[in-house]
């Protein structure tokens, strides 16, 4: 076990942990956000730069600073390691400078996006964006692509965080799609036209950060902060059978795999729970689903606000409020 | 300059066969290594020598030698880095054609030293005529006997594997370039774990610029004492430079390290002086990664010493006033020169060759590419000067390999030492249309698409 000090907050963890991870042991502010990085793909993160930070003593047998700010994602923990996140002007610097980056090019139609709502990259904007664009330029346009009968790729959103390509790579059977060209009009894209067509390709558009790769079963049809996502089940013969199913009215309008606070799905599901089950009958319901208090998905309903806890100065009791109807 | 030591024979005809070469003290390094030198001993020598990395770095060889992990039980590799495509950088090149049993020659010496039995060379693929060379030159030394089982009668055998590239800059990066010789796509992996302990197909690997392993062939045969007796203070030896641009007689030229640029610049033993007597104006040292310079600051430092080849002195004053020696791609600029579109030209290709994987790099790049594409065109505002030097900041340091550095540092350093020229565009958007399109009809907007996927913006 080591010790790292993230923001003036000491925590114990693994040795070989990263400052990402470590962070989220703390949790809170203290977290960087992370756009590529998925902790259940092996070989993802590095790429966006968003979760940059300073390490403002290496450990405790080499107090120097490091000289470059580093990725938290890939960078593994040492014993008396101190980092500055939140609390250091560089990195907040440098992160509103990555999400100029990653937005200059972005096409901002978030008024007809499918994952506005759920969508990192506006909760990214939303913390670290500027309120202009400097960029004058013409945005990058790619043509839109159905890749299989499901998933239908907008290459135009994409901030080429990689996911789908280690999803692909790992969790499936053959590597069905990869990245064209480079640079700036590097493409994720199918080979030579070949639609993704396995059983858990409908993960892509779960790890997918932005609206990049979205459900064709779903597009259009309504936004998700219209919808009630419920915990369901059902007996799946290929995976878990954990889901999330999002209802309007009595109508599933769509499946999910059930995502923690991080945006990281717990288990994968398979595109037979996924795009074929949307019926009530097929489902086993468990309850609503939690959703952060601050999402825009839990705007208008499910969570009844905790109430705080009432000190009366006067005559000094503490009024216990009732949380228990929630 | 005295005796050359790695284009010794660059003069004699037929050099490129290994009869002549053998015959003019050739391979004799392998010979001196193998028989009568321990791997650790020519390690200690190539650190006596105090060789540094010829590929831009400047990292000391030895100590990157040492820090091989020799504990794992994985096979070890040595990759040549021969993807050598930096503007302004053709020494490589010079040297694999002209002397490629040099290069043969260090790789033996090297692999012995490094207890490699596999050895890669990364080519770049545009060398399309130097992979023959170096083939014919690897058949040869195999024939010879220098390759193969059991070289010379010891226990050391060793095999030497061609491996051209695919046109990409990127790939000269070390680890983009062992993702590309795994076959992989080239993009740079994240560091740490650098390739000494996890490299080429996850086994210890050092990869070494040509320069820096065709050196270690004269290091063993002069010494490594001998060899640090050259050059001056902690950069030992000699060094290939590049030297191209307004000059009288571009070409490579070996130099001890130390010699006056200005030296270097007018001497009629070197670049014998600025074209059509024209003037000096700036000069970038290194290859077109490195900040430029303006004459004043080239040759003589902020402190007004004596601007000197070698790493160090071209690093005096930092990035305020200083630059880098890099791979020795030594560009010169005259009094003619548009440092606007210099940079503009910089900049294009930096946006082309970048690989994509990280944000700062992938948007940076593109973004500074269409700001400068304004400027020079006519269209630029004041703030663009300003945008620019804050889109570099922004892209320096933040990426994951040096390739964001490269691509700021020529843009940051252009602003800075020639602002009025940036200005001047800014000022003077019709004139600068002129001097641009001449009488033709202008361009409005930026149309550049990208080379490679045709891909374009509206």
């Amino acid at each position: 076990m080591v010790k790292v000090t993230i923001d003036n907050i000491q925590v114990e963890v693994e040795e070989g942990t990263t400052i990402l991870q470590a962070a989220r042991k703390i949790g809170g502010s203290v977290v960087p956000p992370a756009m590529c990085y998925y902790s259940s793909l092996a070989g993802s993160g590095g790429k966006c730069r968003t979760c940059l930070v300073k390490v403002a003593h290496s450990s405790a047998r080499d107090p120097r600073p490091m000289p470059k700010l580093v990725a938290s994602c890939c960078t593994p923990v040492q014993e008396g390691m101190v980092v500055l996140n939140q609390t250091s002007h560089e990195v907040v610097e440098a992160r509103k400078a990555i999400v100029e980056f990653l937005l200059i090019n972005h096409p901002l139609d978030c008024p007809v996006c499918d994952q506005a709502g759920e969508c990192d990259l506006q909760d990214l904007s939303f913390g670290y964006g500027l309120e202009e664009t400097r960029y004058e330029e013409d945005r990058r346009e790619f043509p839109e692509i159905d890749i299989g009968p499901f998933i239908k790729l907008h290459m135009n959103r994409c901030i080429l965080c990689y996911r789908c390509v280690y999803l692909c790579e790992q969790l499936t059977e053959k590597r069905e799609h990869g990245v064209l060209y480079r640079g700036d009009t590097s493409e994720i894209s199918t080979f030579i036209r070949q639609s993704i067509d396995n059983e858990f390709s409908g993960n892509v558009i779960d790890v997918c950060p932005v609206g990049a790769l979205t459900d064709r079963t779903f597009r259009f049809k309504s936004r998700v902060w219209f919808l009630k996502p419920m915990d369901v089940h059902r007996e799946c013969p290929a995976c878990s059978g954990k889901a999330v199913a999002w209802m309007f009215g009595e109508e599933i309008q769509r499946i999910t795999g059930r995502k923690d606070r991080y945006g990281e799905v717990e288990e994968f599901i398979c595109n037979e729970c996924r795009f074929e089950k949307k019926s009530r009958a097929d489902w086993v319901f468990e309850g609503p689903r939690k959703i952060k208090r601050q999402s825009v998905i839990s705007a208008n309903h499910y969570e009844k606000m905790k109430k705080p806890s009432i000190i009366n100065p006067i005559e000094g009791t503490i009024e216990q409020s009732d949380n228990s109807e929630t | 300059m005295g005796k050359p030591v790695l284009l010794e024979h660059i003069r004699i005809p037929g050099i490129r066969q290994f009869g002549v070469y053998r015959s003019h003290g050739g391979y004799r390094p392998v010979e001196k290594a193998l028989l009568e030198m321990s791997p650790t001993e020519v390690g200690q020598e190539v650190t006596r020598s105090g060789l540094r990395g010829r590929g831009g770095a400047g990292f000391p060889t030895g100590l990157k030698w040492s820090f091989l992990n020799r504990k794992s039980d994985k096979p070890r590799y040595l990759v040549c880095n021969a993807d050598e495509s930096e503007p302004g950088t053709f020494k490589d090149r010079y040297l694999m054609e002209h002397l490629p049993h040099r290069l043969v020659e260090g790789l033996i010496v090297s692999s012995y030293a490094l207890g490699v039995n596999t050895c890669y060379i990364y080519i770049r693929g545009e060398f399309k005529y130097l992979v023959r060379i170096l083939e014919h030159a690897i058949r040869e030394a195999k024939e010879n006997g220098f390759l193969g089982e059991r070289i010379l009668g010891t226990d050391f055998s060793l095999e030497i594997h061609l491996h051209p590239g695919a046109g990409a800059y990127i790939c000269g990066e070390e680890t983009a370039l062992l993702e590309s010789l795994e076959g992989k796509r080239g993009n740079p992996r994240i560091k740490p774990p650098y390739p000494a302990y996890k490299g080429l197909y996850d086994c210890p690997t050092v990869v070494n610029n040509v320069e820096t392993l065709a050196a270690v062939g004269p290091i063993i045969n002069m010494g490594g004492e001998a060899y640090a007796g050259l050059g001056k203070g902690k950069s030992t030896g000699t060094k290939l430079i590049s030297a191209c641009g307004h000059i009288n007689r571009p070409g490579v030229y070996e130099i001890e390290m130390g010699l006056p640029v200005e030296e270097f610049i007018f001497s009629d033993e070197y670049c014998n002086g600025i074209r059509s007597g024209r003037h000096l104006k700036a000069v970038i040292p290194g290859g077109s990664s490195v900040p430029v310079l303006p004459a004043d600051l080239i040759l003589r430092t902020a402190k007004n010493e004596k601007r000197l080849l070698t790493y160090e002195s071209l690093e005096e004053g930092g990035f305020d006033s200083g630059s880098m020696l890099g791979s020795g791609g030594f560009i010169v600029y005259d009094e003619t020169a548009c440092m606007v579109r210099n940079t503009l030209n910089l900049t294009r290709f930096y946006r082309h060759e970048s690989c994509g994987q990280c944000s700062p790099c992938r948007e940076g790049t593109g973004w500074m590419e269409k700001v400068l594409w304004r400027i020079e065109h006519g269209e630029g505002r004041w703030k663009d000067i300003d945008l620019l030097v804050n889109i570099a900041r922004h892209i320096e340091g933040n990426t994951i390999c040096p390739f964001g550095d490269a691509a700021a540092w020529p843009v940051a350093s252009a602003i800075r030492h020639f602002r009025e020229e940036f200005e001047y565009h800014v000022e003077y958007p019709d004139e600068v249309r002129v001097i641009t399109h001449g009488n033709l009809v202008r361009e409005t907007r930026f149309t550049g698409g990208h080379p490679v996927s045709g891909i374009r913006f509206r």
